[in-house]
């Protein structure tokens, strides 16, 4: 069998040794960027536990590798904002239909320019959804779940959502007004970068019992949201790496961007509940995607349904509960870049799902498909209850520019039928398939190391981009 | 050359050069301003801006960071800035930051941040040198 994990030994400075887990094809390329070295500055880090982790997917990062995974004690260990990112709590929503792809046969084009037009990306011009300060305290507060009550969803749509919707102790008086005043006017709005809503068709049921606990069958329609926090969150996370780097400094530090506080000291506390905050401003971001969605939805499918299959964080710290060498530890998990991946039996899963595990999802490029996943129990012993978060870019944004064409990738992929739409033949061009890692053998490590097991494939047939 | 972009896998990396502190501060900004817009932005209005910091890497990010607060918070975009000056002593900035409102223009890219990662600013052969990879 291929060997899939690559140990990195324990070097002087280094607490616990490193490991990442890929194919040795992907990890050639590893190793030609930053992630290696970004492995062992986290390892380097006071209170990590068992191993710096990066995952199939992982590239360079700043700070921390995304793709990337890390537990730290919460008595003697740290919580470092590069460690969830700056994009907090961005991550992926997937929706499902009643609907068939032969149902959007012919009016693809139509409904394509029309969800295009409806679901604002908000760069440059913020989002046509408007709310008062005071309102924004709410939605920091209760997240997607605040949007509900107001009328902008039912129940199940927060129900289905890591951390129902609503990370817990978030306090809207630790996120600045600097933060407060870059995202008030963004919410509802998926941003840009590799920032997307998708339609997709299920291709393939790997796993029909669990396909049909999570409600899907194959040729239906599901849709897939990739955003964030938006500008809130990004402010946020700026504010505590400066924060902590004026109470701490930065001196026994290998990189700047890894400033971090111990879990447990105040200003540890303090990032930890604006976090949460940024955490369901992004939750409240997804719901009113989809009330906007539902909106555009009824003008061509009046019979259409869409419910929440169910939503995971990409970049997020969390205080969670693992056996470490037999016994029983709260750990402060850093997942940047990379999907939680709970097994059967796990409280945090919906009920519905909890015989067979969360759902994970792992978005593919806009030419390639994505995937449905179940968590797994070994997920626990081997990456802290983690999996990957998507395929992994390889070539970076300057580099697709000078040699692949915008116009010409969309052409290419509507022979394949996919619709793409975007404001920007540039962005098209950042965001082209040949960009980012074979999704396949991304896949097919997690499955191999028994992380989360292949349960549907999803073909896309409308990408909609900043 | 006032600046170039440099290869890196998910993020936007640039190098900036300038005779001045001022100028290489200036030209950063240019830097930025081209990687967010398909189009030449309008110095139609003015803002102005001030930063400080507490090492020239912490001014640099500041500055950068404020100019991400206005994209954000009001959607001016940054065309170029006039009569920048740092005081090197007490590491503050002051300058007149001329732009327009984003919706007159092709924006492609949201810059979510700015980052220490790689950081330079340094004289290198008798010049400024600012490099920074800002998050995208």
């Amino acid at each position: 069998m291929e060997n899939y994990r690559h140990d990195i030994v324990k070097e002087a400075g280094m607490n616990v040794p490193g490991i990442v887990y890929s194919s040795e094809e992907d990890y050639e390329e590893i190793k030609k960027d930053k992630t290696i070295e970004q492995v062992k500055n986290v390892a380097k880090l006071p209170g990590i536990i068992g191993e710096s982790i990066a995952l199939p997917d992982c590239h360079r990062g700043y700070g921390f590798p995304i793709g990337g995974v890390a537990a730290f004690d919460i008595k003697k260990g740290v919580i470092s904002p590069g460690g969830v990112g700056y994009d907090i709590n961005c991550g992926v929503l997937l929706l499902k239909t009643n609907l068939s792809i032969k149902d959007f046969k012919g009016k693809e084009e139509v409904f394509a320019e029309a969800m295009n037009k409806k679901i604002p990306s908000g760069v440059g011009r913020g989002s046509p959804f408007q709310i008062t300060y005071k309102e924004l305290d709410e939605v920091l507060k209760k997240g997607a779940k605040y949007m509900v009550e107001k009328g902008y969803g039912i129940p199940d749509d927060y129900i289905y959502c890591e951390e129902e919707g609503c990370m817990p102790g978030a306090d809207s008086s630790l996120v600045s007004q600097k933060a407060k005043k870059r995202g008030i006017g963004q919410l509802g709005t998926i941003g840009a970068g590799n920032h997307f809503l998708d339609f997709l068709s299920v291709e393939k049921i790997f796993d029909p019992d669990v396909a049909k606990v999570y409600g899907l069958k194959k040729s239906q329609v599901v849709i897939l949201i990739h955003c964030g926090s938006r500008g809130l969150g990004h402010q946020v996370a700026s504010d505590y790496i400066k924060k902590m780097e004026d109470e701490y400094g930065i001196e026994n530090l290998p990189d700047r961007e890894l400033a971090a506080a111990p879990v447990d000291s105040k200003l540890g506390r303090e990032y930890l509940a604006a976090m949460a905050a940024a955490a369901n401003f992004a939750f409240a971001n997804k719901q009113i995607l989809l009330y906007f969605l539902r909106e555009e939805m009824k003008n061509h499918f009046p019979e259409a349904k869409i419910e929440v299959l169910y939503e995971v964080c990409h970049n997020i710290a969390k205080i969670e509960e693992y056996s470490v060498n037999g016994r029983k530890m709260k750990l402060c998990v850093h997942r940047k870049g990379a999907t939680r991946s709970y097994g059967p039996g796990r409280k945090e899963i919906p009920k519905k799902y909890k015989s067979v595990g969360q759902p994970v999802i792992i978005p593919g490029s806009m030419g390639t498909a994505s995937y449905v996943l179940a968590g797994e129990k070994r997920s626990e012993d081997l990456t802290f209850g983690s999996s990957v978060h998507g395929a992994g870019r390889k070539m970076s944004r300057s580099n697709a520019v000078r040699t692949l064409k915008g116009e010409s990738t969309r052409k290419k992929l509507l022979e394949k039928n996919i619709i793409v739409k975007s404001g920007s033949s540039r962005l098209i061009a950042e965001e082209s398939p040949e960009v980012y890692k074979d999704i396949e053998g991304v896949v097919k490590v997690v499955e191999a190391l028994g992380i989360s097991k292949k349960v549907a494939k999803l073909k896309p047939f409308i990408v909609i981009i900043g | 050359m006032k600046f170039k972009f440099l290869s890196h896998t998910a993020d936007l990396k640039f190098k900036a050069y300038g005779k001045t502190l001022e100028e290489v501060f200036s030209n950063s900004l240019l830097a930025l301003a081209s990687s967010v817009s398909e189009e030449r932005i309008s110095p139609e209005k003015k803002i102005e801006v001030s930063s400080s910091g507490k090492d020239y890497e912490s001014l640099f990010y500041n500055f950068l960071e404020e100019i991400l607060f206005f994209i954000d918070s009001k959607n001016f975009f940054p065309s170029k800035i006039l009569n920048l000056k740092i005081d090197r002593k007490k590491l503050k900035l002051t300058g007149e930051l001329y732009g327009d409102s984003g919706e007159k223009y092709k924006i492609y890219s949201h810059i979510k941040s700015v980052t220490y990662s790689d950081m330079i600013i340094r004289r290198e052969k008798g010049r400024w040198v600012a490099q920074v990879v800002l998050d995208v």
